[in-house]
């Protein structure tokens, strides 16, 4: 009597085919969610290209002086040294903007294989990941950030691996969760009861059904690398000068707020700007990923 | 009720150890240690005597061992660059520190609570839409670019406020000086948790006004704003009690944030002055301090929560 209950108990299964479908409709539907997605497009494509175009570095003394007004050869004036802040702020974007990335990236890394491990082998192997797991999360992260960039020094490599050695966790509960509702499906009962070995099922069965939402905690990982960042590097502990960072920049703009104010305005608004576009795509990302809203 | 604290004691104790730990082990095993940033001009030999004398020449393992059994003792080390015990440092400061966080909690919670309450009572209207619009933009605009702002606008442009400072202390106390000095912190500290207190109420309220017993209270003809403020709120706050042992970190790292903007002499500051000077006993030292207090205060939410909601202590 066992296999008749099992049937009628048993989830639907949404092929991800399908899945894929009513996540784009409902994304587009997110006005939102998609002007947020296309004004990201629009930053990263001036970010990136804009260095290659404009003429100042964003470590060369212009001959215009230290802290002028904005003009047609420095759209945004130049700063205490008489550099140009527009050629600052794009690279200093970039900068902010591949340590999100490459922070991200590499945080959802280590979530992913911690989370998915402990989720699909369980046992011991559970107990342990997620008690680490657990311990990681009671540190307070900004805290650790702050002790090991201290400690470690301050390269830009440094501060992406200490940003997502500190930010993991959230990803890793969350595929973790994933793994284990996903691990109960036919499809990988079927995979096992064809001799696939379990790496072989990890990879190729269950992670694709996980990453829509490792996608989401990635978007939003994104938001909070950035704001981790600017706000060590503001602290005097993150990227160093003469390597301009939206967060740096403002280190010394506070003096001058008196005499200069756009220079505390600039870095800091496109820093709010970006994690803003960030946040509302992951948002409105896992809004289409819902499994409610796709019903409908 | 016993074997529950004994337990969250006992995870709390371990959570404690690996935090030191980790931390000791981070200062003590990076490159150059914590010699290579003391005094760059000392010659070899005199280097070996710091070394000797501080027993840096000894395993990492028994250092941890020495250094937990002073910490027990109340004894963090002396601060590499005043020679002053680090604890003293540290009390030193802290009331600044409990001052700001303690009127930045009753100041979120108080207005977390009822912006929630209205978002969730106003839901999918206008007034709902605006602040779950502006908790997204309060968790993306990054606190130190708000004070800025906040200086920018209220000292620099009005001249209402000072920009920095604590403000005169003891003889000189003078209420309407001390409240200028302390209004924009507590507001910049706020936006660190305010946005999460008005998410997590609206949730929890919406949760409670969509179970039966409110129907019921309603069907009796109970009026509306009984119905709400009296039977939902209180148990819809149940769960907002939580929230808060979680802010507690972000709290924290706020501090360190805001101290360090408008000069507010603090622990946050002071971590920030330790770590550009590499006073690694102090850095220790705050760290640990910090650590205990967020484990502390989610042992203490765990405990009252447990008391409110009996059914969590079976969970445990």
């Amino acid at each position: 009597m066992e296999t008749p209950a099992n049937i009628e108990t048993a989830p639907e299964v949404e092929p991800v085919q399908q899945r894929k479908v009513t996540f784009w409709t409902s994304l587009h539907r997110n006005k939102i969610a998609m002007l947020a997605f296309w004004f990201l497009i629009v930053l990263h494509v001036i970010v990136f290209i804009g260095p290659l175009v404009w003429s100042y570095t964003p470590t060369e003394m212009t001959t215009t002086g230290p802290l002028a007004n904005w003009s047609w050869a420095h759209p945004f004036g130049t700063d205490d040294l008489g550099r140009d802040v527009f050629a600052r702020m794009l690279h200093g974007g970039r900068i902010t903007l591949l340590v999100g990335l490459a922070a991200m990236l590499f945080s959802l890394l280590i979530g992913t294989i911690i989370g998915a491990c402990a989720g699909f082998f369980g046992k011991v192997v559970e107990s342990i990941l997620m008690r680490v797991t657990e311990a990681m999360m009671a540190i307070p992260n900004f805290f650790f950030v702050l002790v090991a960039l201290t400690v470690l020094g301050t390269s830009p490599m440094m501060v992406i691996i200490v940003i997502a050695c500190s930010g993991w966790m959230e990803v890793a509960r969350v595929v973790y969760g994933e793994t284990l509702k996903w691990k109960e499906y036919e499809f990988v009962e079927a995979a096992n009861a064809a001799g696939a070995k379990p790496l072989r099922i990890l990879i190729k069965y269950i992670i694709p059904q996980v990453l829509p939402s490792i996608i989401v905690s990635g978007t939003l990982m994104i938001a909070w690398a950035i704001l981790t960042e600017s706000a060590i590097s503001y602290l005097g502990l993150g990227i160093q000068p003469p390597t301009p960072t939206w967060g740096n920049m403002l280190q010394n703009a506070q003096q001058y707020l008196w005499t200069a104010p756009v220079l505390g305005i600039l870095p800091g608004a496109a820093i709010t700007l970006i994690v803003l576009a960030y946040n509302f795509l992951g948002d409105g990302l896992r809004d289409a990923l819902d499994p409610k809203f796709v019903k409908k | 009720m016993l074997r529950f604290i004994l337990n969250r004691l006992g995870q709390s104790v371990v959570l404690m150890l690996i935090v030191t730990m980790i931390t000791f082990f981070l200062i003590n095993l990076a490159p150059g240690g914590p010699t290579g940033a003391m005094r760059m001009e000392a010659s070899p030999e005199e280097r070996q005597a710091i070394i000797e004398r501080l027993g840096l020449d000894q395993p990492v393992i028994v250092r941890y061992g020495q250094w937990l059994g002073d910490a027990l003792q109340g004894d963090l080390g002396t601060s590499f660059n005043s020679s002053e015990p680090v604890i003293k440092r540290i009390f030193d400061r802290l009331p600044y520190t409990i001052e700001l966080t303690v009127f930045t909690v009753i100041f979120s919670v108080t207005i977390g609570i009822i912006i929630g309450v209205i978002s969730a009572i106003k839901r999918g209207r206008a007034q709902d839409h605006f602040i779950n619009f502006s908790s997204v933009i309060g968790l993306s605009v990054p606190s130190f670019w708000l004070g800025l702002m906040f200086i920018l606008l209220f000292s620099v442009e009005l001249k209402w406020l000072p920009a920095s400072g604590v403000g005169p202390r003891g003889e000189a106390f003078d209420l309407v000086t001390y409240l200028k000095h302390i209004i924009m912190p507590v507001i910049i500290l706020s936006m660190t948790i305010l946005p999460n207190i008005v998410r997590f109420t609206r949730s929890s309220m919406l949760e409670v006004i969509s179970q039966n017993y409110i129907r019921t209270i309603r069907a009796k003809g109970a009026k509306e704003f009984i119905v709400l403020y009296i039977h939902a709120l209180r148990n819809a706050l149940i769960p907002v009690i939580t929230v808060i042992g979680v802010l507690i970190p972000r709290l924290l790292s706020g501090a360190v944030i805001t101290e360090t903007i408008f000069g507010w002499t603090g622990i946050g500051s002071l971590i920030i002055e330790a770590a550009n000077s590499r006073d690694y006993p102090l850095v220790m030292g705050i760290t640990v301090v910090i650590t205990l207090v967020v484990v502390l205060s989610n042992l203490v939410v765990d405990l009252v929560y447990s008391k409110v909601d009996p059914r969590v202590k079976n969970l445990a």
